[in-house]
């Protein structure tokens, strides 16, 4: 309790100091507004339903990126820890492609499927895939040697081998990859819709910010904070949830 | 005289099979040229930037800016999370306000830095430090404040003063978690840069791959993204050197 009321000492002195120099005119309005406008413009753009629309788009895109990266590194990750020869011999390639940032591909992916769903979710499967290919690759190394053992006496399939026995024996750290990946999807996503995609949140601020309306432009800056807040929340609880069930398996 | 690791070889052979397999669909004209131009047409094209300079101007600009934007970030991340890190009470009060800021997406901060400092290199700057600044803040928050019992009691012995504690004991201390906090802002510093020179059309590697979209010349924007790949591995390793350097102190006693 203490610590909340201490937390929010500082966000109050600086809202209250932003509305009365707002007020007397020492901040510009137009590059500035002012908290009470800010507050009417994201109560307006809740209520018509535009803020709550670009948020689906833009999750809506980081979802399906992130489920292409989810199979994709999962799978590879699984196979790649399985047999630690392939690895060795593909890592310098995947260190290669690995450090070329995710935004770089945004021309090209343009180029092959223009504005949309699909360009979007191709640069965050891309910026995806990395951790959750090497926490898994990490994961699947460390499973217990007799647990394999086990499927080979039982002639298990690959396919039956890893979902009975190498997912569930990774899951709990393949997760942590699952997280940090989910908080990178909602980032880039909105970074793409920033600088080409014209749609979701990302575009809405800009919009907000070239057709000079400052208030929208915070309020949706806010809300971006609020949206990111409540799902490293959500993942943290998720995250702590899924392991304890797993983990006592 | 000492064998070559077979695995290392086969490692080699692998990514040139990819490159060859690359090459191969492109010559068949299996894959559109369009999208996929040859690697060797992306090779050319790079030797080509390189004889005429253009291509040093870009990759120079580039660095400078992410650089700038990282030491930037660095130096304020450093100094604000001592702060934050060894008092308790600034930690409660900013704490909350920080965990609000942090998981905002560092590019939503363009809309507004090119509203107050239009499309010049002081917004890209202020974007790449802001986005870059993070990682380095909390490693620096967390290492400053989780100073070992033992030694804030040696620090008191020897009546240290705060500034000699904070020199001599918490910061050394902190700079294993300030040093991996550094090299998760320069990949951050690197991802805006980009993002930063395509939105405001400011001179560097990022816009030349933008440009090489626009004019649809698809051999330009590959070798962009080599270029690009390699900066951000040998800034990596840059980094990993001077950290093993600066650390080293630490493997002494052990």
């Amino acid at each position: 309790m203490r610590r909340g009321m201490l937390g929010s000492i500082i966000p109050v002195m600086i809202l209250c100091a932003w509305e009365i120099l707002s007020r007397t005119g020492t901040l510009p309005f137009d590059a500035f507004s002012r908290p009470s406008d800010i507050a009417l413009a994201w109560l307006s753009s809740l209520m018509d339903g535009s803020l709550l629309l670009a948020t689906w788009q833009t999750f809506e895109t980081a979802l399906l990126g992130l489920a292409i990266a989810t199979i994709v590194g999962v799978l590879t990750g699984a196979m790649l820890g399985l047999m630690p020869i392939a690895e060795r011999i593909t890592s310098p390639t995947i260190e290669a492609l690995r450090p070329i940032p995710a935004v770089a591909f945004m021309p090209l992916s343009l180029m092959m499927f223009g504005f949309g769903v699909g360009m979007e979710a191709s640069i965050v499967a891309y910026a995806c895939v990395w951790p959750i290919l090497i926490v898994t690759i990490g994961a699947v190394r460390a499973i217990e040697r007799r647990l394999l053992e086990v499927a080979e006496a039982l002639e298990l399939s690959f396919p039956a081998r890893l979902w009975k026995i190498i997912l569930p024996a990774a899951f709990a750290r393949i997760n942590v990859g699952l997280r940090i990946a989910a908080a990178i999807a909602v980032v880039v996503a909105v970074t793409v819709e920033i600088v080409l995609n014209p749609r979701g949140l990302g575009y809405h601020l800009v919009l907000a910010q070239q057709s000079l309306k400052v208030g929208l432009m915070y309020a949706q800056l806010f809300w971006l904070c609020v949206i990111g807040y409540l799902l490293n929340a959500a993942l943290r609880n998720v995250g702590g949830r899924s392991t304890r069930i797993l983990g006592s398996v | 005289m000492k064998f070559v690791d077979p695995i290392k070889l086969a490692a080699l052979a692998f990514a040139a099979a990819l490159i060859l397999a690359w090459q191969g669909l492109a010559d068949l004209r299996l894959i559109s040229p369009i999208f996929f131009p040859s690697p060797a047409r992306a090779i050319d094209v790079l030797i080509s930037r390189m004889a005429d300079g253009s291509i040093w101007v870009s990759l120079a600009a580039t660095s400078v800016r992410m650089a700038f934007g990282w030491m930037l970030a660095a130096a304020v991340g450093v100094v604000v999370g001592a702060a934050i890190g060894s008092s308790r009470l600034a930690r409660e009060l900013l704490d909350p306000t920080l965990e609000f800021i942090r998981p905002l997406p560092a590019s939503a901060v363009i809309p507004v830095a090119i509203l107050f400092l239009g499309l010049t290199n002081a917004m890209s700057l202020t974007v790449i430090a802001f986005g870059a600044i993070w990682p380095v803040l909390l490693a620096s928050v967390y290492g400053f404040s989780s100073v070992q019992r033992e030694l804030q009691d040696v620090a008191h012995v020897l009546g240290f003063s705060r500034r000699e504690f904070l020199q001599k004991v918490a910061f050394p201390s902190a700079l294993p978690d300030i040093m991996s906090g550094l090299r998760v802002s320069l990949a951050i510093a690197l991802i805006l840069t980009v993002v930063t020179e395509m939105q405001s059309s400011l001179p560097g590697l990022g816009w030349d791959i933008f440009f090489a979209q626009r004019s649809y010349r698809s051999a330009d924007l590959y070798a962009g993204l080599i270029l690009l790949g390699l900066l951000g591995f040998v800034a990596n390793y840059l980094i990993l050197l001077i950290e093993r350097r600066t650390l080293r102190w630490r493997n002494l006693g052990t």
